[in-house]
């Protein structure tokens, strides 16, 4: 498995090619459209996280001290988003998942449009994945 | 009807194209795209002399006011004082003491609230609202009701997003204590007939009495829509109080004003306490000062209220009937472009409609469709737009509003067109 870093330093170097913003908004609609959909039974109320114009259902599961996640929303991009923070998060290690504050979404050029919007909910997931990591850490 | 759209608009072309160019921001590119505005409903743009009143100030003549006695208190207090004439004639006001500046409008439907409300609304009375307000005018009323233990009623619409008046005249009682309606809708775009409804309930003052005489329940109207469609005459519709928004009219942000007859404000209690509110203050016992000053606690907003006054004569010079028939064009244009696209479904389709558009894409999440168009430079708002309960009535969760101004062109609605086009393609 490689590092939390080393996924990120992948991403945003992926990212590099893109000059426009419609091409980054292209390349993560694709990515929520190849995002597995998420089975309906874990489509439940307390997976629902709330953003203010999306909703995402998020779980998660332990498997040899490492976490994993799954998740869906009802907004393409933001299933893009979401894709993007499994292959970084899922199956790393809780304490890594608690300690680390996500660069590449500043360093792709993420950060600005979503905060404007507090649209989509996005560092709500990125909280309640640190949530879920801290949970398994403490358990 | 064809022929006669296009001479309106072949008729207003080169007024409105003059008219863009007062707003120096219209001209920017967002990524390398020309910027194509269509957020009015939420702020509009400003023009050049309104960002100028705001430098001028700051530069030469900013100073405290009302209580200077030095040359650059003087003229500050004048340019002030000169808005609230402004204000006055902007809605036909009887007299300009009866405009209280605010924050805005939430600020002035809150002060009407907290200081109407907590005099005159007891336990087991009833508040009036309509099924299509924005928070802003739900919030302050419920907020009172739980803290008198009154009860709020809700005028219905129908599917067009039209209030149901007949309904509104049976919701009508000897409780019915106060009645607050948005004049536009936000997210619906409707025009509502509040000279109507004004007008029911004063022909029903007699009857609601039951035997003690007529009753007098106020109306307020949530103008933050309207002021910057069409003259608002406040004598004629009879309206007790209106409330609306400096920045959605050209002016800055963190202004807005508060109209209310003179008699009900001056029977109100204040609203917040401290300075200019004042005539005498003494640990014993503090008197307050008149209206409209006793409802503006603290130093005032000059520098916006300043600008705003900017904004009132900037309107004041355009021609404004040529303007609604030209946004009203834009809106039918807009319409009747996104219903030739298959799956696009309108919500709000009353008769009487400002130049507001939402809409949903079967198949196609707001939000995604919203940030397509915004990859393309084209700004439009996606969500709830603050009406919650409008979107659980229509049993969605969000649209997608176009909201249009004069400096809208057709040629700017043809692009998001496209856009909502493309937006399918990619999406659906």
């Amino acid at each position: 498995m490689k590092t939390i870093t080393a996924i990120e330093k992948e991403i945003t170097d992926e990212f590099e090619i893109f000059d426009e913003w419609t091409e980054k908004y292209q390349y993560i609609i694709e990515l929520g459209q190849k995002l597995p959909a998420l089975a309906e039974k874990f489509k439940i109320e307390e997976n629902k996280i709330k953003g203010c114009q999306s909703s995402v259902w998020l779980n998660s599961y332990e498997k040899n001290g490492n976490i994993y996640f799954e998740a869906d929303s009802d907004s393409t991009f933001v299933k893009g988003e979401i894709a993007l923070l499994i292959r970084v998060l899922s199956g790393q290690n809780p304490d890594d998942i608690v300690k680390t504050n996500l660069k590449f979404i500043n360093d792709i050029g993420l950060r600005q449009h979503i905060a404007v919007t507090r649209a989509n909910g996005l560092s709500q997931m990125i909280k309640q994945m640190k949530l879920y990591a801290l949970a398994y850490q403490n358990s | 009807m064809i022929t006669k759209n296009i001479s309106i608009a072949n008729l207003v072309d080169n007024y409105i194209e003059r008219l863009r160019k007062d707003f120096p921001i219209l001209s920017q590119k967002a990524y390398n795209k020309p910027l194509i505005y269509f957020d009015n409903a939420a702020t509009s743009q400003k023009p050049q002399v309104v960002i100028d009143a705001l430098t001028k100030y700051y530069s030469e003549y900013n100073a405290n006011i009302h209580r200077g006695v030095h040359y650059l208190s003087q003229k500050a207090s004048q340019a002030f004082d000169d808005v609230r004439i402004k204000a006055q004639k902007f809605i036909n006001a009887k007299t300009e003491r009866e405009i209280i500046f605010t924050r805005g409008t939430t600020e002035s439907i809150n002060l009407v609230a907290s200081s109407y409300g907590r005099k005159n609304i007891s336990a087991g009375d009833e508040i009036i609202i309509s099924a299509m307000e924005h928070h802003s005018n739900i919030v302050p009323w419920q907020m009172l009701c739980e803290e008198k233990n009154a009860t709020l009623k809700v005028i219905p619409m129908n599917d067009e997003g039209e209030l149901l008046i007949d309904e509104f005249e049976k919701l009508l009682s000897p409780k019915t204590k106060f009645i607050s309606v948005v004049h536009i809708s936000n997210s619906l775009g409707t025009i509502n007939p509040v000279k109507k409804i004004i007008q029911i309930v004063r022909k029903q003052s007699l009857s609601l009495g039951e035997g003690r005489g007529e009753v007098y329940i106020p109306v307020m109207l949530d103008g933050a829509q309207s002021a910057v469609h069409f003259p608002v005459d406040v004598q004629d519709l009879d309206c007790d109080f209106f409330a609306f928004s400096g920045h959605k009219m050209f002016g800055p942000t963190g202004v807005g004003c508060l109209f209310g007859k003179l008699d009900l404000l001056e029977a109100m209690p204040p609203y917040q306490g401290g300075g200019e509110m004042i005539y005498s203050v003494s640990f014993e016992k503090t008197t307050y000062n008149e209206v409209p000053f006793k409802f503006e606690a603290g130093t005032p907003n000059i520098a916006d209220v300043i600008a705003f006054g900017t904004a009132f004569d900037y309107i004041q010079s355009l021609d404004r009937k040529k303007i609604f028939e030209y946004e009203h064009e834009l809106m039918q244009y807009a319409t009747d472009e996104l219903k030739k696209i298959d799956g696009i479904k309108l919500i709000g389709t009353a008769k009487e409609k400002a130049s507001i558009v939402s809409f949903i894409i079967e198949g196609v999440n707001a939000l995604d469709a919203g940030m397509y168009l915004d990859t393309l430079g084209i700004a439009v708002r996606t969500g709830h737009h603050c009406t919650e309960p409008v979107m659980k009535r229509f049993n969605i969760s969000g649209t997608i509003r176009a909201s249009f101004l004069f400096y809208n062109t057709k040629e700017e609605i043809d692009a998001m067109i496209e856009g909502v086009k493309q937006a399918i393609k990619l999406l659906r």
